[in-house]
C-alpha cells in the first residue's frame, strides 16, 4: 500500500465540508438525490437551482470545477442510451433540424441526464470531501449491519493489494511476449484470475488467522466513535433542505 | 448495466431497495452459515477479488473489449449467500466512492446485478449438478451454463422493473429485446471466462470451489491392512428441518393464489392466443370439466370477481397439496418396502466384488491426494512467512 490510505477521489483540503462528521455528509447526499429523483421533469429551473446549490457546496468544499467535471465521465454509457431514447420512443413527434424526434423521448432523455449528472456530481463531491475510513465510520454510524461494514473495510482495504496482484501478473505476462488480442487469448487471462482467487482467498485465511492471534472475536472493537452536534446536522442538512424547498416550488408552480 | 440516479421512479427504487435490504439480510445470515466467524476478512476478500476482476479487460475483437460481472463466478466459487454480499458490497462502494450506479438506484443496482445474477446461476449450477454424472466436467458445463443464463435473467429483470417505474415510455418490448439481445452475447462471453476460471481454480485448489464440494473422493486409511473411511475433518451440518421451507412455500402459494393472482393478466395466455390467432383452436371442445364449481378459475356462485378467484386458487392449493402428499406418501411407503427386501440379499455378494477391486485404486488415491496436499501446505506456509 505504497499509496497510502487515501483513495483517488479524495482531495485534501481544510474546507467546512471536509471537517464534516460523516455520517451527516452521507445522510445529507442520500436526502438530497431523494429530493432530486422526485422532482417534476418539466420543472427545468428547479435543476438549475440544484446545479447552483452543488457548486455552492463545491466552492465551500475547495472542490476545482475541472476536477468535478472530470469525474462524470463515469455516466458516459448512460448519456448514449439517453441520447438514444427520442429515436425510439412512441408518441407525439416534433422535427428538430430535419430529424424526427419523439417529444417523450426527448422529455425522457432530459430527465435521465439532469438526475443521473447531478446524482454523480453529488457523489463526487462527497468521495472528494470524505476520506475512506471516515466514510465507513459514516456508514456504520448510519446503522449499516457491523458485519456488512466490516465487509466493506476489508474490500476497501485490500482492493489496492488484489488490484496491485492483479497488475503484477499483467506485467508477468506481458514481459513474456504476451498480447491479448482477442477470444482466443481468454484462456490465459481466466488463468489469471483463477490465479487471482486462489491469492485472494488465501489472503483471506491468512488476514483472518493474523487476526485471531491478535484477539478477534468477531466484532471490530469501535476505537473512534465520529460524533455530530446538532450545528452540524444543521449544516449539512442545509443542502437537502434547500433543495426540497426548490423541489415543492417546482411541484406546486 | 449501473442504472444512475433518475432512470427508476421513487416508488419503484424505494421497493427495490426494501427487496435488496432484505437479501442482504438474508445473505449476512446464510454467509455466517457458509464461512463462520471468518465472514468478515474472506467476504471482504472476495469482494476485492469481485472488483478486481471485473477491470479485467477481455479483448473481444478489433478493439472492443469487455469485463467480467462475476455474479455467477462469486456464487459458484464461494456460495449463494456469500455472492450475494459481495457483489452488494462492491456495488455500495461503487456507488459511494465512484458515482458508479445513482444512489437512489442502488436497491435497483444490488436486486438485477447481486441477487438476481447469483440466484439464477447457482439454481442453475445446482440442478445441473444434481443431475450430471458427478464429474469434473460436469461442473464445467454447469458453470457455463449458469453463467450463460444469469446475465440474460438480469437483464429481463431489468426489464421488468424499468416496467414498473420507468421513467421513460420507450416501450418494455423494445428494451426487452435490445437489453436480452445485447446481454445474451455478453452471457456468452460470460460463460466462457466463468467457465475457464473456475476450471483454473480447480484444477489447483478444487477445494475452494464451493460449487463442486461433493466431488472429491472421500479420504481412506489403510489401518492394519485394511481400508477405513478417516473420520470426517469437519462434522458434519446437522440435516436442516424441511419444516421451515414447507411452511415458506405453503404460505407463498396460498398469498399468489388467493391475492396475486386477481392481478394476472384475464387476457390469453401466449399458447392460447396463437392457438386462436392461427385458428387452431376451432376444433377443441370445451373442457369436459367446464360445468365443475370450479371451471376458469373462479367459484360458482359467488358474485364478487376479487373473492371468487381468490377462493379458487386457495381451494386449488388446497387439493393439490392433498393430492401431492398422498402421491408422495404412497411411494415413498412402497420404495423403503422394496428397498428393505433387496438389501437382505444384495449384501452378501456386494461387499466381496468391491473389496476385491477397490482397495488398490482407493489405496493409489489416497496417496496422491495427501501428497499434494501436504506439498501444498508446506508452499503456502512458505508464502505466509515470505508476505506475512
Amino acid at each position: 500500500m505504497g499509496s497510502g490510505h487515501a483513495h483517488r477521489l479524495y482531495r485534501h483540503a481544510d474546507s467546512p465540508v471536509h471537517a464534516l462528521p460523516p455520517h451527516c455528509k452521507l445522510a445529507a447526499v442520500l436526502a438530497f438525490v431523494v429530493v432530486v429523483v422526485s422532482t417534476p421533469r418539466e420543472a427545468v429551473w428547479a435543476f438549475a437551482g440544484y446545479a447552483l446549490l452543488l457548486a455552492a457546496v463545491a466552492r465551500a468544499a475547495r472542490v476545482p470545477g475541472r476536477f468535478l467535471l472530470r469525474r462524470l465521465v463515469i455516466e458516459v454509457p448512460f448519456v448514449a442510451f439517453a441520447l438514444l431514447m427520442p429515436f425510439v420512443s412512441q408518441g407525439e413527434r416534433v422535427q428538430v433540424l430535419g430529424l424526427s424526434l419523439s417529444v417523450s423521448g426527448l422529455w425522457g432523455a432530459w430527465n435521465v441526464l439532469a438526475k443521473g449528472t447531478l446524482g454523480v456530481a453529488a457523489s463526487v463531491l462527497l468521495a472528494a470531501s470524505t476520506e475512506l475510513r471516515a466514510l465507513l465510520l459514516g456508514l456504520q454510524r448510519l446503522k449499516l449491519p457491523p458485519l456488512l461494514v466490516q465487509i466493506a473495510a476489508f474490500m476497501i482495504r485490500y482492493g489496492d493489494v488484489v488490484t496491485d496482484e492483479l497488475r503484477r501478473m499483467r506485467i508477468a505476462r506481458e514481459s513474456r511476449g504476451f498480447e491479448a488480442r482477442g477470444v482466443r487469448h481468454w484462456g490465459v487471462l481466466a488463468k489469471s484470475a483463477g490465479a487471482l482467487f486462489i491469492r485472494s482467498y488465501e489472503r483471506g485465511e491468512r488476514v483472518h488467522l493474523a487476526m485471531v492471534s491478535r484477539g478477534y472475536a468477531g466484532t471490530m472493537p469501535v476505537i473512534d466513535v465520529a460524533t455530530a452536534t446538532r450545528a452540524q446536522w444543521a449544516y449539512a442538512l442545509a443542502l437537502p433542505c434547500a433543495a426540497l424547498l426548490i423541489c415543492l416550488l417546482g411541484w406546486f408552480l | 448495466m449501473h442504472v444512475p440516479d433518475g432512470f427508476i421512479d421513487a416508488p419503484a427504487s424505494a421497493v427495490a431497495g426494501v427487496v435488496a435490504a432484505g437479501a442482504v439480510a438474508v445473505s449476512l445470515k446464510g454467509a455466517r452459515k457458509e464461512l463462520d466467524e471468518r465472514t468478515a476478512p474472506l467476504a471482504g476478500l472476495v469482494a476485492a477479488f469481485v472488483f478486481a476482476v471485473q477491470m479485467l479487460n477481455f479483448p473481444v475483437a478489433a478493439g472492443t473489449s469487455g469485463h467480467l460481472l462475476g455474479g455467477a463466478l462469486a456464487a459458484i466459487l464461494v456460495g449463494p449467500y456469500t455472492g450475494v454480499l459481495c457483489i452488494s458490497v462492491v456495488l455500495l462502494m461503487q456507488g459511494v466512492l465512484f458515482a458508479d450506479g445513482g444512489l437512489t438506484a442502488l436497491g435497483v443496482n444490488i436486486t438485477t446485478m447481486g441477487v438476481v445474477t447469483v440466484l439464477v446461476a447457482s439454481f442453475a449450477f445446482r440442478g445441473l449438478l444434481a443431475v450430471l454424472p458427478r464429474r469434473r466436467g460436469s461442473v464445467t458445463v454447469a458453470a457455463f451454463v449458469a453463467a450463460l443464463l444469469s446475465v440474460p435473467a438480469a437483464a429481463a429483470f431489468f426489464t421488468l422493473v424499468y416496467a414498473v417505474g420507468g421513467t421513460t415510455d420507450v416501450p418494455a418490448g423494445t428494451v426487452l429485446t435490445a437489453m436480452v439481445g445485447v446481454h445474451v452475447l455478453i452471457g456468452i462471453g460470460e460463460a466462457v471466462i466463468t467457465t475457464a476460471t473456475v476450471g483454473a481454480v480447480i484444477a489447483v485448489r478444487p477445494d475452494l470451489v464451493h460449487g463442486a464440494r461433493g466431488l472429491t473422493a472421500p479420504l481412506k486409511l489403510r489401518v492394519g491392512g485394511e481400508l477405513v473411511d478417516a473420520a470426517p475433518a469437519t462434522p458434519a451440518p446437522a440435516p436442516r428441518s424441511p419444516r421451515k421451507v414447507w411452511i415458506a412455500g405453503l404460505v407463498t402459494s396460498l398469498l399468489l393464489a388467493g391475492f396475486v393472482s386477481f392481478y394476472a393478466s384475464a387476457s390469453p395466455d401466449g399458447l392460447e392466443k396463437v392457438a386462436a390467432d392461427q385458428g387452431i383452436d376451432r376444433k377443441v371442445e370445451e373442457h369436459a370439466a367446464k360445468d365443475s364449481p370450479l371451471a376458469d378459475y373462479g367459484v360458482q356462485d359467488i358474485a364478487n370477481a376479487r373473492l371468487s378467484g381468490g377462493l379458487a386458487g386457495v381451494i386449488g392449493v388446497a387439493a393439490t397439496i392433498v393430492v401431492g402428499t398422498g402421491v408422495f406418501w404412497t411411494v415413498r411407503r412402497r420404495r423403503t418396502e422394496a428397498a428393505g427386501r433387496t438389501e437382505a440379499t444384495g449384501r452378501t455378494e456386494a461387499t466381496g466384488r468391491t473389496e476385491a477391486t477397490g482397495r488398490t485404486e482407493a489405496a493409489a488415491r489416497t496417496e496422491s491426494s495427501a501428497r499434494t496436499e501436504s506439498s501444498a501446505r508446506t508452499e503456502s506456509a512458505a508464502r505466509t512467512d515470505e508476505t506475512g
